[in-house]
């Protein structure tokens, strides 16, 4: 794709976000801001397809779009379908988020530019990996072969985090009370 | 009750593509972009669509809470000891080369193809297990009430 076009899509989508972003922070109804953050993330994923990570696209379409979202309403079906109106305005929150963004932005400038062939991060492994995986494990894609693979402790270790994760949802939701509160819906 | 007619049948006829989309990504993803853990999302996906639409009852008609809390736990099982066996095959732990020691490239083809399949059950199981937990605590709101 021609460089510029690429560019022209970029900043689209960025100021799309932006768009949404303060879409969500107008509104009160939370059933509107949650499918905001669904279209945030479905954008967001866009985005990544446009920076040719397919991989972490897949995940945000599916995860960050669709299922964060799913939850996030039943969540609100089980609390206030309102925000609640803060009446006195506060300035300090604002004066930190401002000097912590500006922060950020003051550490890009050290960053090497996007794409750039000589970052640091395309020096080493990367290199390495792009070079060996087609003889060691011969498949195409090497995101699979990284992680699976060369990685494989790091991704057995985050497969046990999942894990945990839905353990822990159990044990604070509940499997056994959800059995015993079946005959009394809407107790909560 | 033929309260959201168009919804279900679309629903119907979506959820074994969605499904058949899920086993694509599992199995195609050390050629394609994917793999367990998008495939497990989008299986799991699959049957919350269902559920949103259908009801609870109906979908754990189908995988019960028990079942999806086991194959949350089978998943990581098969993903370790599939790390198990290189390491009584003589290898070392996650080798996939002790598949197949004649080609180890072979072998790491398998390997991934299991590991992926476990990555893929745990994240679809945990993620099921999730939704049936919230789910299943939020009382029955009519469609005006959102």
């Amino acid at each position: 794709m021609d460089r510029k076009i690429v560019t022209l899509i970029s900043a689209f989508l960025f100021f799309l976000l932006v768009v949404i972003a303060l879409l969500a922070l107008q509104l009160s109804h939370l059933f509107a801001v949650v499918m905001l953050a669904g279209a945030f993330s479905m954008v967001s994923a866009i985005l990544f397809v446009v920076m040719d990570a397919v991989d972490v696209a897949f995940t945000e379409a599916a995860v960050g779009a669709g299922i964060s979202t799913v939850l996030m309403l039943a969540t609100m079906a089980l609390t206030a379908r309102r925000e609640k109106q803060n009446s006195r305005r506060n300035i300090g929150p604002l004066l930190i988020v401002l000097f912590v963004g500006a922060l950020l932005v003051y550490g890009t400038l050290d960053m090497p530019n996007y794409g750039s062939n000589t970052a640091p991060a395309q020096m080493h492994l990367s290199a390495q990996y792009l070079e060996r995986t087609p003889h060691d494990i011969g498949i195409p894609n090497v995101v699979t072969a990284i992680l699976a693979s060369y990685r494989g402790f790091d991704t057995l270790g985050e497969t046990a985090v999942v894990f945990t994760a839905g353990v822990g949802v159990i044990l604070l939701l509940g499997g056994a009370r959800r059995r015993r509160n079946k005959g009394s819906k809407g107790e909560n | 009750m033929h309260k959201h007619l168009i919804l279900k049948v679309v629903t119907k006829s979506l959820v074994g593509l969605i499904l058949l989309f899920g086993l694509y990504v599992q199995f195609h993803g050390d050629y394609s972009p994917g793999g367990g853990f998008q495939a497990g999302v989008i299986f799991a996906a699959a049957f919350i669509l269902y559920g949103v639409v259908m009801g609870l009852e109906r979908v754990q008609s189908v995988l019960s809470f028990g079942f999806v809390t086991k194959m949350s736990a089978l998943g990581v099982l098969i993903y370790a000891l599939t790390g198990v066996y290189s390491l009584l095959a003589g290898f070392r732990y996650l080798d996939y080369g002790a598949l197949s020691p004649q080609h180890p490239e072979h072998g790491q083809h398998y390997g991934i193809l299991i590991v992926e399949l476990g990555v893929g059950i745990t994240v679809a199981g945990v993620i099921m297990c999730i939704y049936y937990c919230f789910a299943s605590r939020t009382p029955h709101l009519d469609d005006q009430e959102w």
